[in-house]
This record gives C-alpha cells, structure tokens and sequence, in this order.
C-alpha cells in the first residue's frame, strides 16, 4: 500500500553532516520513524553523525554497508547532480533531491545518466519537499505531524505537488477532516526534474490504499496540460487540483526556477482550463482544497 | 540573469559569431565619433535597455550622419523610454549602441532554449525573423523548427547543417550558418543560458550572415560558476527594493497592487497573492522569505512591504514547516514596534511552534492595533482586501 516509501524503507542522506542541512533533517526523519540507516560526507567516512548514525566517505560503501535503498540529498547545488548519479550508480533505488538551486544543464545531464539505469532508479526532485508515507517513511523537510495514518483498511488522498508549504496547506486541509494521506510526493519547483505529475498519478492510480488525487500545480512548464491527457484516458479516482500563479506576471521566475512564464507558455489559466476538460476538479483557492475534494470524493 | 545586447553581442562575437561592426557610448559626443569610427554610411542607433519595444518607443534610430547620430544619442541619453513594458514612468537610458547598419535581404530567427517539455536545450529557429517568435509558433507552428540537443554530446555538426539547410541555405552560406549555430550552441552549454537568441539573424544583399540582435539570459542557480558573466549585471532598471531585498536573502518580486505579501514558500506566496485578487484587491509584490528565515531578515522584510508608498495593507500567511511561527510572529512584532504599522496587517500562521507565535501576538495586539489574526487563507484574504480599502 502507498507508493514510493514504507516502513521497510533503508534511507541514507548524502551531506549529513555539512551546511547544506542534512544533519538537522536527518534527525526530523529518525524522529518521525524513518529507517535511517547511515550518511555520506566525502572526508568524514569512519565517523558517527550526532544522532549515532554511521558516516560514510562514499554512497557505494554506505549501501554495502546498510544495505540503504533510498537517499536523502542535502548536497550543496555545485555538487548536487554528481550527488544524483553516484547514488544511482551505487544501487540507490528512490533518490530524493532536497536541494535547491542545481543548475539546470547539470539536471539535463544527471537526468540522461540516470537513464541507463531504466527502471531501477527513480528519482524525485530536486528543489523538492521530499516524500512522505504518514506513519511510515517521512524523507524530507516537511512536518511530520500535519499528515494523518490510514488506519487498517482507511482509504486514503494521495497528493502530488510542485511545491513545499502549499502541499502543506493541502494535508492540513486534508487532516482536519479526519482523512489520511497515503503518500504526499513532492516533485519539486525545478523546470527540469525527476518524477512528474504523470509519473506519480500513475502510481497513485495502481494503489489500492490511494482511493482519492490531489495535485498541485504553478506556473510554467506544460506538464499539468499533459497529466490532464493522461488523467483523462487513464484515471478513474477523482482528482482534485489547485494551480498557483493565476496573479504571475510573465516572464519573471516566481521564486522556484521551474515557475516562470514565457514564451505565452505555462500559464495558469492554460493548466487549469486543461485540468477542468479533463475532469480535474480545480479549486479557485488554495483554502478550498479539502472542501472541494469533499464535494468529490465519496467515501 | 540578464545582459544588455551589447554585452550579448561581444559574448558571441568572442565566440566566432559574426556581428556588424558597432561602438557602446554613453554620451552623445562619443556617438558622434563612434559614428565616425564605424565608418559607414548608414548606421543605427540603439538604447541599450532591457526592457522590449525599444523601435517603436523611438529607441532605435537609424542615422545617416555623425550629427545625426549625435543628436540620436542626445535625445535618448536625455528622455526615459516609455513602452508596453516599461510602465507610463518608463526608464532612463543610460548605454547606447552605435552599428553600421546593413542591407537586409532576409530576416531569420535561431535561438538556443531549455525545451522544457523535451528536457534538453534546443535549437528553435525560422525562416521568418525579426518579428515576434512567439506569433510565429502561434499562427504558424510549422514555420518553427525545433532541433533538440543531445544531453551529453551538445549540437553536433550534422544537427547545425540541417538545420541550416531546413532554413534554406545552401552552398557556403549553409556552412557559415551551421558553424554559427554551432558557436551559439558552445555560448549556451558553456555559460550556463537560459535563453541565447538572434533575431534578427541577417542574410544581407551582398551575401553575409550578420547577427543584428542578441539576448542572452543565464541560469541564475549556475552564477556562482561564472564570476565573469555576474560581472556584467547591470542593476540600474532593477527596482531598487528588489535589490535590497536581495541583499536580506528574500526572494522578492515588486508587482502594482496594493496589499503587501509575507509569506514561507514560492507555491504558497504565488497562491497567496492569487486569493488576494479572488478576493478583489490586488498584490503589491511576491514575497517568499524561505525556510530557514533569520530573524533580522524577517525584520528586513517587512521593513520592505511597509516603505512601498503603494500597499495599504499587509498579508502574513505562513505555514510553518522548517520556518517557526514564532520566530516570524517576533519578527513582525518587532517591526510593528520599530516603523509603526501604519496599514493594516492580516496574520495568518500554522505549523511550527504555532502555539506559542498565537501567544506572542495575542500579548501584542494592544501595542499594533491594525493586527488582525485569521484562521485559513480565505478569512486572511476578505480581512485583509477589507481593511485596506
């Protein structure tokens, strides 16, 4: 049940110690009950991180180790693509990119790496919240205690989403009702990326315990007009939406690299206008979305 | 970040790109002379701003004459260049550029760009240049070609001929266009673009290939590998609470409107000002203060809403993740107390360390009396559209 990440989850974080803030992280995680089980920093391998974690110099003699399938990336952006590839060349299975402010060509090039390995790595982010399975598996920065655990045999929202604190607003929404989540995926503000929408909808989609969508999309890009394609002749749970950045003027970056206007595409009305013809149920206001799905989901 | 079209120019100039001879002044006499050193019969004169819609504001001047040129440069140096883009207060001139001018036989577009859909930089290009590209795919999608790069190996040279040659040339001239767009393509990859455009690119009467027009922009997440390039910023059009606000580490778009924006996160502040407006009133500016925000830039930022003479009102909405309530909530206490809040301003906090932030402002609200707190975002956008007036 869930996508993603579960209670059997081996997650190690690469820049555990460091600015970049991996070490305070990987503590929010092993304080929700996450499986961490070790970091990297190139120099410090043989040492123990101030949680007790063990600290490897490199992401191949972690897995070894550990045994570790996912990582948590906190590496500064200069050094943060490289980051991505040795985790997928070590036998990393779901690498999370935290970090923000990776240049875009490094992504280009780290992303065509990664497709050698086909289907055994998936990748999510960078510039990105992270994943979260409530009561399970939390890799990343959000709150942990916004998000509500299914209980045995609850139907549960899966939320998608190209933000941080406005998928926040969504759980909260979400929880307040008394609804679980299954699985929140944080697919990150950058134009360039690992998993989308389609991607993740997929998965939700195949999920059993995942009875309910909601995703949030920005400005910029086409990847919401084509997860409407792809909602529209592959999904049967209802969907809900929220689109931020109808009030962006074009042509400037709305704080996340990927959010920008220009060349008259990726407006907010397009994807939403796309999302509604596809049957995607999209709130006028962010506060709306709990009520909306509400509405939509009958459960 | 951006560079005027003279820095554009000399960057692919440099890079083997040929572009007509042409002089940056910035005083009408060094026009005069820069005409003079051109040595062409028929040059243009063109302000070097970044905002667009310089030909039809009166910014680009063709000149027949070094008293021409100079009386070009005088009138430009002197009066602010009002467009569609620039707002009715326009903005001063402060650069020029002085170019022969050439016989143009036929206008082209090429541009280097992230394909966004495609994940890879791309050649877009047309045989229809010098007007806006952007009409072009719109009308004619099949008029614009798209020649994607290949992740690792960049453009090679059998993409650039055929490109060149899908655009009509042949013979030399398809090899002087495709080693061209093999330069943009080096520009590109090597500094990091985000976007490098010619347009117009020119096939003159005579046989040349001239590149008229340059527009460059860079990844800004890739600046800190090229000290070079921030050398070139130019923050003079840059609105100047920008520029400060840059300064604190905030992440701050100036926009028209009237209500002030505080909020953690680019998704949560582009919804905030979205409810503004479903509301009816309308932002004042895009304000993400981050994660990790430190108290004294939280203070700073609000000192940059409250000394916009346009906002009438300010929003605080923060769901605290990484970010503590509390910690914003002393913030805006504090600035309360140092610049006085003379407009009314709208809280709105969850997450972390909510309880004690609703503490701290609940102790406050006799010494800020335009405090209000809401309890979503909806509530906190009515009170706030409300107050403001």
């Amino acid at each position: 049940m869930a996508i993603l990440v579960d209670s059997n989850t081996r997650v190690i974080t690469q820049g555990i110690t460091g600015s970049g803030g991996g070490a305070f992280h990987t503590k929010g995680c092993l304080d929700y009950g996450t499986k961490m089980v070790g970091g990297t920093s190139p120099g410090k391998g043989g040492s123990k991180d101030a949680n007790g974690l063990p600290v490897f110099d490199t992401v191949s003699e972690a897995v070894r180790q550990t045994q570790a399938n996912a990582t948590m990336i906190f590496v500064p952006p200069a050094f943060a693509a490289d980051a991505i590839c040795e985790a997928a060349d070590a036998g990393i299975e779901l690498i999370v990119a935290i970090t923000e402010g990776i240049p875009v060509l490094d992504m280009v090039r780290a992303k065509k790496y990664l497709e050698g390995f086909g289907a055994r790595v998936r990748l999510v982010g960078p510039n990105c919240p992270g994943v979260i399975t409530p009561g399970q598996c939390k890799i990343g920065i959000m709150p942990g205690y916004i998000h509500t655990p299914p209980q045995t045999g609850q139907k549960a929202v899966g939320i998608v989403s190209r933000s941080g604190t406005l998928t926040y607003e969504a759980v909260w929404q979400t929880s307040q009702r008394g609804w679980a989540q299954s699985t929140c995926v944080g697919i990150g503000g950058d134009p360039v990326k690992g998993m989308d929408f389609i991607d993740v909808i997929d998965l939700f989609q195949k999920d059993p315990q995942t009875a309910a969508i909601v995703m949030i999309g920005e400005i910029g890009g086409t990847a919401e007009e084509q997860t409407a394609a792809f909602i529209k002749a592959n999904v049967t749970k209802p969907v809900v939406g929220f689109i931020a950045g109808r009030t962006a003027p074009p042509g400037k970056r709305m704080g996340h690299a990927g959010a920008i206007i220009s060349g008259g595409e990726g407006t907010a009305d397009s994807k939403i206008a796309a999302l509604r013809a596809a049957g995607v149920h999209v709130a006028e206001s962010p506060a709306d979305i709990g009520a909306t799905l509400e509405k939509v989901w009958k459960h | 970040m951006k560079i005027h079209e003279y820095q554009a120019r000399d960057l692919l100039s440099k890079a083997g790109v040929p572009v007509p001879p042409a002089r940056v002044v910035d005083t009408a006499a060094a026009a005069r002379q820069a005409f003079i050193d051109n040595g062409s019969a028929l040059q243009v004169v063109k302000a070097q701003v970044f905002a667009g819609g310089r030909g039809k504001a009166g910014f680009v001047k063709l000149v027949k004459s070094a008293d021409e040129a100079q009386a070009a440069a005088e009138f430009m140096l002197a009066n602010r260049m009002v467009s569609v883009q620039t707002g009715p207060e326009g903005i001063a001139v402060r650069k020029l550029l002085v170019a022969a001018a050439v016989d143009i036989a036929k206008e082209y577009y090429v541009a280097l760009v992230l394909d966004r859909a495609a994940g890879v930089p791309s050649i877009i290009a047309s045989a229809e240049g010098g007007v806006e590209i952007e009409k072009v795919a719109h009308e004619r999608p099949e008029a614009i070609i798209k020649e994607p790069l290949h992740a690792l190996l960049g453009l090679q040279p059998f993409q650039a001929r055929k490109v060149a040659a899908r655009l009509g040339f042949t013979g030399k001239q398809a090899g002087t266009v495709a080693k061209l767009l093999l330069n943009l393509a080096k520009v590109f990859l090597e500094y990091d673009c985000s976007i490098a455009e010619i347009n117009p690119l020119v096939l003159t009467k005579d046989g040349q290939i001239l590149a008229i027009d340059a527009k460059i922009n860079f990844d800004d997440s890739a600046l800190f590998r090229h000290p070079d390039i921030v050398a070139l910023k130019d923050d003079a059009e840059a609105d100047p609470l920008e520029v400060r606000a840059a300064k604190a580490e905030l992440n701050y778009i100036k926009l028209d409107g009237s209500i002030g924006c505080l909020v953690n996160g680019a998704g949560l502040a582009m919804s905030t000002m979205d409810v503004i407006k479903l509301y009816g009133g309308s932002p004042a500016n895009f304000l993400d203060v981050g994660g990790g925000v430190k108290s004294e830039n939280a203070i700073e930022a609000f000192r940059i809403l409250l000394s916009d003479p346009k906002v009438k009102g300010v929003l605080v909405n923060i769901f605290g993740g990484i970010a503590k309530c509390d910690l914003i909530a002393e913030a805006l206490i504090t600035a309360g107390k140092e610049v006085g809040f003379s407009v009314p301003v709208v809280v709105r906090l969850e997450g972390t360390n909510v309880d004690k932030a609703r503490v701290l402002l609940g102790a406050a609200m006799k010494d800020l009396p335009t405090l209000q707190t809401a309890v979503d975002l909806n509530d906190a956008a009515k009170k706030i559209v409300a107050a403001a007036g």
